[in-house]
């Protein structure tokens, strides 16, 4: 082929629609006869429900029912484990899933109690106030270490405690390399809660046809084969009477993946009730609470080294907030475990965890999920250690690399898809050298620095490193089709939520079967035209369906060049598809459109030899042995204000490898849009709650997203090991942007405020809770 | 008790009966069917339901329908002038990859309509506090500022 499509930094195919406003979101949706739902919340964290009284709002005028957990029968159902505990011994699992509508108790502030239908969302809304919950009050359990005393509020009483899951995982033996250490460094890291904030909420319409027998749901999730499979079974449907289409959707992160969502499943039950479409559109508000959430967690870790940095082992205890309802399983404390281990070469390892319920909004992955926290962990331990031996911050982590020539590299233990952890590949100190050089690493440490310092300035570096599991299994699927006019539609399962599927897609495919990528035409999330797939999630769009694409075009060429070769009386060999036709080569005057070639693929009349498939159509299917490693370095300087503590990122780089390179342009954006969350993550957002479980800043008032006066440019750059786990050799890269910054902040202000010792050891942190680190630390003598 | 309004969209002129309550963003989305302005918040703050009120940027969803009576709204169907033929500034965005989900997108491109009017040649520094007023979640602003800087570009090689 003249002209490669694939690597190439190709304008997206769906941007004209969502540039004039004219891409459907699901809130777009718009039914004859449609009815408006609104959810009555409890506003208590932990209360015992005695009775609820619906009667005034059932009369209002406008209000067409109202639904609490007693009008749902048998239907009422605790929601399905979506992932289970994976095959570690000594492993421990109290399965306690969300439901519907809280029947006798209330176990997070806004758990949903009742359901309004009516006219209008106002007037829905209105009739919300006419519902009368008598509650009783219980204490509630907010803090972790709190959980798990033997005094505290249970939050699923017939439990016994508050343990959601323990787990332990060994490598080597960390008590020899406890004994054969030189320096053994521990501390205490917290990580606390954040929220996803996608711009758009989430949403659902549901519209049941009695005619047809069908029922339609658009629902603004990442996963909606999944969300099909699950409604169809739980309303005694067969799967091809259920269709549910994820259209474009604003912004996903993760939480848009959790399922199901008690609005799911009501929104579709209550269509059927009715006989009449219903629309729920989530508010700002409800999307503080009823939204899932991420990254509370406490770690006490230790770090055993010899005198010149030798990474001995690492042990860690960890508890992990699980939220009131653990419908994940242990993805995320598991993915913690994993990732803490990083690009070392790390002998022994112990890990336990503890997955702790709270009173508390439920917890599901959020870019990243659960890698932050190891990540940060293990950069800070390495860091502090660094200190101690009086080695450099980026010298420690050199001499710890992983080998290039060691890949694949077991860790000898299981990550969060149940495979062994065993890293592809990866080539480490390239990447670092790349970002040192990029930041000007030594310039600033020799002179930059010292001269702003004297010069009265607070200014800090700071490099840290992380490897990142992707493009796990298990499976996704594609089906090609070149159609009469020439141009190709592609159908796969998995949902988009922004990342340039429309595209990226498309040039894998038109790769293979010479056409523009304008002329791709991508279709995901409507399981009427794609059956199978798992979702979107783990940054393993495309690595999984991407291969998955890539087989069925390849099919579909062999498939082009045997019809063409028949046609043009010539041998496939010789033939070359070029700009939407096939041609012997170098005679562009011998050759057959595609279009044409399709036509003839799928005769009206006469006969075809026994065996013939119809069309130029391919369905194939991809999944990986285990996920792909992919790797990256994040540096930055920034600047303290000294009077009001509020930072200025004055330089950031990235250097990453998530093998080969699909759409650049589309790969920086999604690099540069993890790290704006990260930055978040790291220095602005905050989920508070207070001991009763009530959340302190549910809005945008008061809970802060980055702007674009907060978020700097990023300086990036790419290195490419291709993964061999797959034949595109790609890697995710959704998160990767993400996962490194809180690690980076806190080395970054450890070094502009090294002169009086200061140790991060928590995240999010925010000019205020800066300025308390700072003041704690004592005065120093001067000499 | 409903109110009769009639507002001009877009150029086209709608007569309604709303209630007073009405926010504008609803009567933008679901009383008239313009759907591309976007609701992210409702309080204000992440911009993304951003209108022109008489050429000036408003958040809708801080409005009710009944202010905007005998005056002229504009939303993002009305900047291009078909499918084919973009405004400059969204052809800024598709060049320089400016959006991603494209939530926020609308928002965006209705604050920048009078921006640009008024500051044709803007620093990175203005445009980063123009678009400090609207939250994007997915690109990190570093793309959106690269399609403003282009799309101010294209317009004023258009006038010269």
């Amino acid at each position: 082929m003249s002209t490669r499509q694939f690597g190439r930094p190709i304008k997206r195919n769906e941007d004209p629609r969502l540039l004039t406003g004219r891409a459907l979101f699901t809130d777009d949706v718009q039914l004859a006869g449609m009815l408006h739902v609104a959810f009555l919340r409890s506003d208590l964290a932990h209360a015992r429900i005695r009775s609820i009284d619906v009667e005034g709002a059932s009369r209002s005028p406008g209000v067409v029912a109202v639904y609490t957990a007693a009008d749902l029968g048998e239907f009422w159902q605790p929601g399905p484990l979506l992932v289970p505990p994976p095959p570690v011994e000594k492993l421990a699992f109290h399965e306690r899933t969300q439901v519907p509508l809280a029947k006798d108790k209330v176990r997070h502030a806004g758990e949903a109690v009742a359901m309004v239908v009516a006219e209008s969302r106002y007037i829905a809304e209105d009739a919300l106030d006419d519902i009368f919950v008598d509650y009783e009050p219980l204490d509630a359990v907010t803090g972790l270490e709190a959980a798990l005393r033997e005094d505290a509020p249970l939050v699923h009483e017939d439990l016994g405690h508050n343990v959601s899951a323990r787990v332990t995982q060994t490598k080597g033996s960390w008590t020899q390399a406890e004994s054969e250490a030189d320096l053994v460094v521990r501390r205490r890291f917290l990580y606390d809660r954040g929220t996803a904030a996608a711009l758009e909420n989430r949403g659902i319409v549901a519209s049941w046809d009695e005619k047809s027998q069908r029922l339609t749901i658009w629902d603004t999730t990442q996963a909606p084969i999944a969300i099909r499979n699950g409604l169809a079974a739980m309303l005694g449907l067969s799967e091809h009477q259920v269709r549910v289409i994820a259209p474009f959707i604003g912004g996903g992160f993760g939480p848009k993946i959790m399922m199901f969502y008690p609005e799911e499943v009501l929104l579709a039950w209550a269509a059927l009730q009715l006989g009449r479409p219903l629309k729920w559109i989530e508010d700002r508000e409800e999307n503080f609470y009823a939204t899932t959430q991420e990254r509370g967690q406490v770690h006490d870790a230790a770090i055993a080294l010899k005198s010149d940095g030798t990474i001995l082992g690492v042990k860690d205890q960890f508890l992990h907030d699980a939220g009131a309802y653990a419908p994940y399983g242990l993805t995320l404390p598991i993915s913690s475990q994993c990732t803490l281990l990083g690009p070392y070469v790390v002998p022994s390892y112990h890990s336990e965890f503890s997955s702790v319920f709270t009173n508390k909004p439920i917890v599901t992955p959020y870019r990243g999920a659960g890698r932050q926290h190891g990540v940060f962990v293990m950069e800070r331990l390495l860091d502090i250690a660094a200190k101690e031996l009086d080695i450099d911050l980026v010298e420690i982590r050199r001499r710890n690399f992983i080998p290039p020539d060691r890949f694949p590299y077991s860790n000898e233990i299981i990550f969060q898809d149940f495979t062994p952890l065993v890293y592809d590949s990866g080539n480490y100190e390239p990447a670092l050298e790349r970002a040192l050089e990029l930041i000007s690493y030594r310039e600033f440490i020799g002179t930059e620095q010292p001269r702003r310092e004297e010069a009265g300035e607070r200014v800090g570096i700071a490099v840290v490193n992380y490897i990142e599991g992707t493009g796990i299994g298990p499976y996704e699927g594609a089906k090609v089709t070149v159609e009469a006019s020439g141009k190709v539609t592609v159908a796969t399962g998995v949902g988009t939520q922004g990342q340039g599927h429309y595209t990226s897609f498309a040039q894998v495919v038109a790769e293979q079967i010479g056409v523009e990528v304008s002329d791709v035409h991508v279709v995901t999330g409507d399981t009427d035209l794609f059956y199978w797939g798992a979702g979107t999630f783990a940054s393993r769009g495309a690595v999984v369906a991407g291969n998955a694409m890539h087989a069925a075009a390849a099919k579909v060429r062999a498939k082009i060049l045997k019809l063409a070769g028949e046609k043009l009386e010539a041998a496939a060999e010789d033939l070359e598809l070029l700009e939407g036709r096939v041609q012997v080569k170098g005679v562009p005057q011998t050759s057959i459109s595609l279009g044409r070639l399709a036509a003839e693929a799928n005769p009206m009349r006469g006969s075809v030899q026994p065996g013939t498939e119809p069309g130029l159509e391919a369905t194939e299917y991809f999944g990986p042995e285990r996920g792909a490693t992919a790797s990256g370095v994040h540096a930055m300087i920034l600047k303290v204000d000294p009077e009001t503590f509020l930072l200025e990122i004055e330089k950031y780089v990235v250097v990453h490898d998530c093998g080969t390179v699909i759409n650049p342009l589309i790969l920086d954006g999604q690099i540069q849009g993890g790290v704006a969350q990260g930055i978040g993550n790291a220095f602005y957002e905050q989920l508070h709650f207070d001991d009763n479980g009530a959340l302190l800043n549910a809005s945008l008032m008061d809970y802060l997203l980055p702007t674009a006066s907060d978020v700097p440019n990023i300086l990036s750059d790419h290195f490419v090991t291709p993964s061999p786990l797959n034949p595109l050799g790609v890697k995710g890269a959704g998160e990767a942007g993400a996962i490194p910054v809180g690690a980076l902040f806190a080395q970054a202000l450890d070094n502009a405020f090294r002169d009086i010792g200061l140790e991060v050891r928590e995240i999010p942190l925010s000019p205020n809770r800066l300025f308390e680190l700072v003041s704690e630390i004592p005065a120093r003598e001067t000499a | 008790m409903d109110l009769t309004i009639t507002v001009k969209v877009n150029g086209r002129e709608y007569e309604r009966s709303v209630e007073p309550r009405l926010l504008l963003s609803d009567f933008l989305r679901h009383e008239i069917g313009l759907t591309g302005t976007h609701v992210g918040c409702e309080h204000g703050v992440c911009g993304a339901c951003t209108v022109l009120v008489d050429n000036e940027a408003v958040r809708s969803c801080l409005l009710f329908a009944v202010q905007t009576n005998g005056r002229e709204v504009s939303t993002v169907e009305g900047l291009d002038a078909g499918p084919q033929q973009l405004h400059l500034i969204q052809h800024g965005f598709w060049e320089a990859h400016g959006l991603q989900c494209g939530f926020c997108t609308p928002g965006i491109l209705m604050s920048l309509v009078p921006f640009l009017e008024q500051n044709p040649d803007p620093s990175e520094k203005e445009i980063r506090d123009l678009l400090s007023g609207n939250l994007c979640r997915c690109t990190g602003y570093q793309k959106i500022v690269e399609a403003v800087q282009l799309g101010a570009k294209l317009i004023q090689e258009k006038s010269s």
